[in-house]
């Protein structure tokens, strides 16, 4: 099995067992969407309309929470140093991070989001769209935002300062995933909003490890 | 021969060709400043539709334009940083980022009073604005990063990471918000064809541009100066700490 590999299955290993994390972030996730509701009106008509929002924007903000102990955990315990001495470039090391956070959070909050559209009364025919935006959108989130976990590693109130660095970069994220939706009723058809939201997330893929890795460079030196 | 980028990586010429330079620009600043300010009050004609608003737009267009400009700046250092790690460039970072938030934030605030009467609202979820108010969290955000990292050599080199990151961003975040409609008219000045403005008022508006970004570089060279004074003070502050160690090793010997 190749280092790259096997650092990804490690770091999920590391998920299941450590426990915590996922079960965090999917009660985030459940708890942000069930306050919603009781804060805005309980309209169904209202909450159907925008289902699909709050599950975007409250998924962006459950995996937010993971995103510290993305390289945090390792750095702390050494790791980390170990890691960025090995065979593995730099840059593979944050993109296998980042790929086991986005299998780890990304995939388990995209699966838990049509359940929660339920609880919205979310229109049947949005589901397979909704679903589709999250599972092409979230791998922009994941390697985003470890371009925020490396730049806050050694940062005080890293917590906090993460979503400030972050929240701003995804907001194309955000925009094309609701074009996309939006689409639906439109003329246009829904293919170039979901292409170019395809594009934001490859460019996402490739351009993240590159800028997290500048940034773990500087702090391991 | 030397380039001049190569002699201002000394700080002691920095700071002697920056103490020649300054006063003048800032002079120059505050006079056309002042001019422009007479021409927009004075020696302008109201706008046929938006009436005496339209004067906000002489505060609005040079503040925005610096907002952007000093984006371009901090990238630019935060390239030369990382690339050529030359001395100055990350002073001039540090140096322009608060000074570029508080132009956005003043862009934000001048087009949200003259969009009360013209449009009938402070705020739309607009393009333009969305783009202006995320650039103005991109500031924040670099602001909050540099100030949370103790080991300054460290958060220069970080802040310099998000400023770049920033800069491959803030086009893809422009055009995206840019997908939808936008209330906010397009380019007027710079575009093919000439530009749309009538004369009466543009000549005020480039007067007040221009004075604006000379207000900036007074600023930016104020600040960049007081950066380097402050390194040296601490420098020295840190000599005079190993001296006394040195010597109370020295007594108990």
């Amino acid at each position: 099995m190749s280092a790259f590999a096997m650092l990804v299955a490690r770091d999920l290993r590391l998920s299941v067992r450590q426990g915590g994390a996922l079960g965090t972030a999917l009660g985030f996730y459940m708890i942000v969407v069930t306050l919603l509701p009781l804060g805005l009106g309980a309209d169904l008509n209202l909450l159907s309309r925008i289902a699909p929002g709050v599950l975007w924007i409250a998924l962006l903000l459950s995996a937010l929470l993971s995103l510290p102990r993305m390289f945090g955990a390792d750095y702390e315990d050494g790791s980390l140093d170990l890691l960025a001495t090995g065979p593995l470039p730099l840059e593979l090391v944050a993109a296998a991070k980042a790929l086991a956070h986005w299998i780890a959070t990304g995939i388990p909050l995209t699966l838990l989001a049509p359940v929660l559209g339920i609880l919205l009364n979310l229109e049947i025919g949005t589901y397979p769209v909704l679903v589709a935006t999250m599972v092409v959108g979230t791998p922009a989130v994941s390697f985003i935002g470890a371009v925020g976990a490396a730049l806050t590693l050694r940062a005080h109130r890293g917590g906090l300062l993460i979503a400030l660095l972050v929240l701003p970069l995804y907001v194309p994220t955000l925009i094309f995933g609701m074009a996309v939706i939006g689409a639906l009723l439109g003329p246009g058809g829904v293919w170039s909003p979901f292409l170019i939201l395809t594009a934001i997330s490859l460019m996402a893929v490739i351009l993240g490890p590159i800028a997290a890795a500048a940034a773990l460079r500087a702090q391991m030196q | 021969m030397q380039t001049i980028t190569q002699r201002l990586a000394n700080p002691t010429q920095f700071m002697q060709l920056s103490a020649r330079i300054l006063p003048w620009v800032a002079g120059a600043a505050a006079a056309i400043i002042a001019y422009g300010l007479y021409l927009s009050f004075f020696d302008s004609p109201p706008d046929y539709q938006q009436g005496e608003t339209v004067r906000i737009m002489y505060i609005h267009v040079p503040s925005a334009w610096v907002a952007m400009a000093a984006y371009a700046l901090i990238a630019i250092s935060a390239f030369g940083l990382l690339v050529f790690r030359h001395p100055l460039a990350d002073v001039s970072a540090k140096a322009a980022a608060p000074i570029g938030a508080v132009f956005t934030f003043l862009a934000l605030v001048t087009g949200s009073l003259w969009g009360r009467p013209t449009w009938g609202t402070y705020w739309v979820w607009d393009a333009r604005l969305t783009s202006v108010l995320i650039l103005f969290f991109l500031y924040l955000g670099l602001i909050a990063l540099r100030s949370s990292i103790e080991d300054e050599t460290l958060a220069s080199k970080l802040t310099a990471i998000l400023a770049l990151v920033g800069v491959v961003m803030l086009p893809i975040i422009k055009f995206s918000v840019e997908f939808g409609n936008t209330l906010h008219q397009g380019a007027s000045i710079l575009r093919a064809g000439g530009s749309t403005i009538d004369p009466a008022i543009e000549l005020p508006l480039l007067v007040m541009a221009l004075g604006f970004t000379l207000m900036f570089v007074a600023l930016h060279l104020k600040a960049m100066r007081n950066e380097v004074l402050r390194r040296r003070v601490k420098a020295l502050q840190m000599a005079e700490v190993e001296r006394a160690q040195a010597g109370r090793l020295a007594a108990a010997e």
